[in-house]
């Protein structure tokens, strides 16, 4: 097993930029998962690992092998399409041979190893059926065992999930993350979804416009975010925006605010719904207090979104849980908003 | 109420609609598909007359003019001509459009519309044009190369693979075009070099039209007449021209008979390729 380096990786396409100086280090057996929305460029760097794409400018290793610029079929990746990508024309079996045929691998062994790698995502009694014959999960779960059949370096994973439906999801999910940590290879995801990403990442690395934004972990990304992007991409956040200066922050509204931050000038405070407080009278031990009026209620379950407005420029929501003491203000009710000074602050 | 009961409880008027439109399809296809059966039949009746000249009511039924066309080897030699060239020409067509669907499908260059429209004209162009336009391009380079092309086997080869390339290329292309790349790019993500994967996942994925391209260039090159007037010399002459040459002299069932058995070539050629491939999902 072997790690993965890109270094300043870039990609052009003309005049637009695909991917610019992607730097990376996927230690040996670790999952990372590229997080970003779509024309972010996460897709690009998979594909410049798998070696369909040729970066434009800086280089990729394997391992201890130089890859920038060999063909696909010279590297040892297994890769996951979206679309599964299973020949229709042959079984399961065959496709599942089909990596390791072309990778010289003794015929007399070929049987052993499919069967082998079927039974990893649990089809080996399907081995004879066609693609066509499977259930979307089982035809996920046999693109999984193809890519893993001749024991690739690296397994990526372009938006594998996103083809199958919610519950299947939670549970391919799952599959996938134990059997990646069962054979302890080194494994990029690609998605747009933050749960997935969340939930089965070691590491993850939030891109946007073609370049990294953040790398890090789920609590490094959610708690410490660096950007007002990450801030807004990772998890909900409420913005306020305003003039920090000497720990104090005065938003648009005019409203002071205590900050943990030495920032001065143009500043935005990212707030998190269930990090603020919620009550009908101001709260004696918290710096941040301030009036506001109820404009909206998104009742969703075990969660309640109150979206509250604190003056014509400034407008927070709160998350609060629906528990069966819960007080769930109405729209137009007079409410106190409240907050740690530890609350994100980024410059603009 | 139960539910099939709910579905006749459907005002009146709308029922008598929706049968009506119902009736007007079915009698209009089956006055359509008549239309196009009925010189079939009546060729094939006519093939089992007694009597020479055709008149109605027949006499009596006989199977003599099958017997009569087996016996003609001017009809045997013009048929095994017929299907010599349709095969050499399907299999030189194949080869052709097969690159050159690659071309046009995948790769955007300057003239690639003025080079598939030029690859599908002979699909439009009149044959009878397209027999004197090579009737005279032979002329030319027989007296440029002096070269016996005038008439030879490669010469009417060459007018019909002519035939064969639009309906190869039509077909092709449209399963080049259909067919999803990602699938090559999983068989180089598994090792396969391009030219691999292309003969592995590609190839077999595009068969149907490959096949079928093959099988309506065949139809249309044993079925030719005007283009191949210009191309044969006496004693090499394809199927449809020896029955026009018989024509002109006599009318005897031996022809309705010949007609029958092209036809049964056809349909035969038809159920054989739909064995392997679905002709339905291709054209």
């Amino acid at each position: 097993m072997t790690g993965v380096q890109l270094e300043s990786v870039c990609k052009f396409y003309g005049d637009f930029r695909a991917t610019e100086d992607v730097n990376l280090t996927i230690a040996n057996g670790e999952f990372l998962v590229l997080l970003g929305p779509s024309g972010c460029g996460k897709t690009t760097t998979l594909r410049m690992v798998a070696g369909f794409v040729e970066p434009t400018r800086g280089s990729i290793r394997i391992g201890n092998v130089d890859v920038t610029h060999l063909p696909p079929w010279k590297r040892s990746t297994g890769l996951v399409f979206q679309s599964y990508a299973l020949f229709p024309h042959l079984t399961v079996h065959q496709n599942v041979a089909f990596g390791l045929e072309m990778r010289k691998v003794p015929k007399s062994e070929i049987s052993e190893k499919v069967m082998t790698a079927l039974q990893m995502v649990r089809l080996d009694h399907l081995g004879e059926r066609y693609p066509r014959q499977l259930s979307g999960g089982q035809q996920q779960r046999v693109a999984l065992a193809r890519a893993l059949a001749f024991r690739p370096d690296v397994l990526l994973l372009d938006e594998p999930l996103s083809n199958l439906d919610a519950k299947l999801r939670h549970e391919v999910r799952v599959e996938i993350r134990n059997l990646q940590q069962r054979l302890g290879i080194t494994t990029v995801m690609v998605t747009h979804d933050q749960e997935e990403a969340l939930t089965m990442a070691d590491r993850l690395v939030v891109m946007n416009e073609g370049r990294i934004q953040q790398v890090g972990s789920q609590r490094d990304l959610y708690d410490r975010p660096q950007s007002q992007f990450v801030a807004s991409f990772v998890g909900r956040s409420s913005f306020l925006n305003g003039r920090a200066g000497g720990a104090r922050f005065v938003t648009a509204g005019g409203l002071p605010v205590v900050i943990d931050s030495r920032l001065e000038g143009e500043a935005v405070i990212a707030l998190r719904p269930e990090r603020i407080t919620l009550a009908n009278a101001p709260l004696a031990d918290t710096p941040n207090n301030l009036p506001g009026e109820v404009e909206f209620v998104s009742y969703m379950g075990n969660l309640i979104d109150v979206h509250v407005r604190l003056n014509q420029h400034d407008h927070v929501i709160a998350q609060i849980v629906n528990r069966d003491d819960t007080n769930v203000p109405a729209v137009k009710d007079r409410v106190f908003v409240s907050w740690a000074p530890s609350s994100s602050v980024f410059a603009k | 109420m139960s539910a099939a009961g709910d579905a006749n409880a459907l005002p009146i008027g709308r029922r008598l609609r929706r049968n009506a439109g119902r009736w007007t399809l079915n009698v209009g296809a089956a006055a359509a598909f008549i239309f196009i059966l009925l010189p079939l039949i009546f060729v094939t009746w006519l093939s089992f007359y007694q009597q020479e000249i055709p008149s109605f009511p027949p006499t009596g039924y006989s199977t003599r003019w099958y017997a009569e066309a087996a016996a003609n080897s001017r009809f045997i030699k013009a048929f095994v001509l017929s299907v010599q060239v349709g095969f050499i020409a399907t299999a030189i067509g194949l080869l052709l459009a097969l690159p050159a669907s690659i071309a046009l499908t995948r790769f955007s260059f300057k003239g690639r519309a003025v080079i598939n429209n030029l690859l599908l004209m002979p699909l439009v162009i009149p044959g009878i044009v397209l027999g004197i336009a090579l009737y005279v391009f032979q002329v030319e380079a027989e007296n440029a190369t002096d070269l016996p092309i005038m008439g030879s086997f490669a010469g009417l080869v060459f007018g019909h693979t002519l035939l064969v390339i639009p309906w190869a290329l039509r077909l092709i292309c449209a399963s080049l075009v259909g067919f999803d790349r990602t699938l090559e790019e999983a068989a180089q993500n598994l090792g396969a070099t391009a030219i691999t994967a292309f003969r592995k996942v590609t190839i077999p994925a595009i068969l149907p039209g490959v096949v079928a391209g093959g099988m309506f260039g065949f139809v249309s090159s044993i079925g030719n007449l005007e283009l191949s007037l210009f191309l044969v010399v006496p004693g090499q002459t394809t199927l449809p021209i020896a029955i026009l040459q018989n024509l002109e002299w006599k009318i005897d069932p031996t022809i309705a008979a010949i007609s029958v058995l092209q036809i049964l070539i056809i349909v035969g050629a038809m159920l054989v390729t739909d064995r392997f491939v679905r002709i339905s999902r291709v054209v």
